[in-house]
């Protein structure tokens, strides 16, 4: 008789309690996201033909406007490069702190990580706005902006990398009696050198794109241009510089993606 | 010919190119570093750096909860509704996007390439500068911030959609082309349920991108809570530049944590 039940009992299909209540959560959490910024399909319809008519006058780009710009173009290029190596400079003493085959003190190598993370939430444009208040209005605080930053990420990036480091050549350099400094130089360093000049290109070309828009906080690069520009209401020089910024990431991105692929 | 165990073997030869490298990158150092003003600093520097540091650790506690309104609660959960907002408009307009730069959706390498330019180009334009359009478009405040993040997120997710998609088993779509589905039918049983978790995931990555683009909007006027910041900022309130500051480390390190935990269990 158990047998009989059992062949009668039908399989059920699995619970969609679940599905529905996330549903219903996403769902919620969507209305009350459009009513606090107040985002309407109303307003967007009635916004749409503004936009159009922003594009059309954006074209055709105002080329003799090049000239106005490459300076301050190059200026982006400088800041980048600059905060890009300061960064990784002060990453390096950081990341051999965190990396737990290199520092035994759990104590140390996590209150740094928690510090690391820290700074890593504060996005780059607000450090750069703070950098203003401190420094003034110029590349300076940009830079520093982008230093801060990059520091942040190449530090993150570099320790998880030394912590997947092969051990023998550390251990071989401990038995043969090296001292830290020895270990580092001839164990860890020649592992860790392409990763390292890896993270930092990459780390390179998120700062050019971040340079691009941090003259808009006062911070120097061509980001100023576009406030100047979009003021006057001249948005077909505004589209110039969006082309140009455009050409000169994607140019920078191409050489730098290449630059890795060989080094790793 | 086997070596005597005691010769030294030679190091490997550096190549020419080497010194060629390296004058290039010292030039192009010099240059950069020749074009950073490192002097110009104001004397009022270390002052203010002082007041920013006492300001961090003096929050105004009176700005998290003001009676009237903008304060650092409402601030913090407006940025928090723009990045939620932009992220589902963005992974709805990118996923005919994705399919399209997707080269076993769309069929040729042509099409599916021309597909992954076009992300690219929207990638490639950062959001602060889309904000600034759409602030021309729509007007100032929040609404000009959610489109601003919907449109540029497309660039970047329509990209990873679309691996996620080239990544697919083809096993389930080819069965059920054998027993007669139509498109629709495959799209719905065998597409989707294979890349769901994936798209769900990146969308939470996406999300905590958002996240950090969504404080910085309100520099331009584009809602959030870049907007008092900066208004803080300029008046030299420090102690409420402090509170901001500690609210949007502690918001965005809670949303990583969160967003972590759910893609763990998504993947």
């Amino acid at each position: 008789m158990n047998r009989k039940a059992a062949a009668t009992i039908q399989p059920k299909p699995p619970r969609r309690l679940k599905h529905y209540l996330t549903g219903a959560i996403v769902v919620l959490l969507l209305w009350g996201s459009s009513v606090q910024t107040e985002a309407t399909i109303g307003e967007l319809v009635e916004g749409f033909p503004n936009m159009f008519d922003l594009l059309k006058e954006m074209f055709p780009p105002k080329w003799t406007y090049f000239d106005n710009i490459v300076g301050a173009m190059l200026e982006t290029i400088r800041m980048a490069i600059v905060g890009t190596t300061v960064g990784a400079l002060m990453a390096i003493p950081i990341a051999l702190l965190c990396a737990s085959n290199l520092n035994k003190s759990p104590w140390l190598r996590h209150s740094v990580r928690l510090i690391l993370n820290l700074i890593r939430t504060v996005p780059d444009l607000l450090l750069a706005a703070i950098f203003v208040a401190i420094v003034g209005i110029g590349p300076l605080p940009g830079t520093l902006a982008l230093s801060v930053f990059s520091f942040g990420l190449i530090a993150k990036l570099t320790y998880e990398a030394l912590e997947a480091i092969d051990r023998g050549p550390l251990e071989a350099m401990t038995s043969v009696g090296a001292n830290g400094v020895q270990r580092i130089l001839f164990a860890v360093v020649p592992q860790i050198q392409a990763h390292f000049m890896s993270f930092a290109l990459y780390t390179f070309e998120i700062n050019v794109r971040a340079a691009a828009v941090l003259g808009l906080v006062g911070a120097g690069g061509i980001g100023h241009y576009y406030e100047i520009t979009l003021g006057f209401l001249e948005y077909d020089k505004t589209s110039v510089i969006i082309v140009f910024t455009l050409a000169i990431v994607l140019l920078i991105d191409y050489a730098s993606t290449k630059l890795r692929e060989k080094l790793l | 010919m086997i070596k005597p165990w005691n010769t030294i073997a030679q190091k490997p030869r550096k190549s020419h190119y080497r010194w060629l490298i390296y004058t290039a990158l010292a030039a192009v150092y010099i240059w950069a570093f020749a074009g950073i003003p490192f002097s110009g600093i104001k004397e009022t520097a270390v002052m203010i750096t002082k007041s920013i540091v006492t300001g961090i650790l003096s929050p105004d506690w009176g700005f998290v909860y003001l009676p009237e309104g903008e304060d650092l609660l409402r601030g913090l959960l407006e940025t928090v509704a723009i990045s939620i907002l932009g992220t589902v408009i963005s992974s709805v307009l990118c996923l005919p996007l994705a399919f399209w730069a997707a080269v076993n959706m769309s069929g040729s390498r042509f099409i599916s390439g021309s597909g992954k330019m076009v992300l690219s180009f929207i990638r490639a334009i950062p959001e602060i500068v889309l904000a600034l359009m759409f602030i021309k478009a729509v007007g100032p405040g929040s609404f000009a911030g959610v489109l601003a993040l919907g449109l540029h997120s497309v660039g970047m997710l329509g990209k990873l959609f679309a691996d996620e998609v080239e990544n697919m088993d083809k096993g389930p779509v080819e069965a059920l082309l054998s027993s007669g589905a139509n498109r629709l039918q495959i799209l719905w049983f065998a597409v989707i349920p294979q890349v769901l978790p994936g798209f769900l995931s990146y969308m939470l990555y996406r999300f905590e991108i958002n996240m950090r683009s969504a404080t910085i909007l309100g520099v331009i006027g584009a809602g959030g809570i870049g907007t008092p910041l900066i208004f803080a900022l300029s008046t030299r309130n420090w102690d409420r530049v402090g509170i901001i500051l500690l609210g949007i480390v502690i918001l965005i390190t809670i949303i990583d944590l969160l967003s972590g935990a759910i893609r763990r269990r998504l993947v």
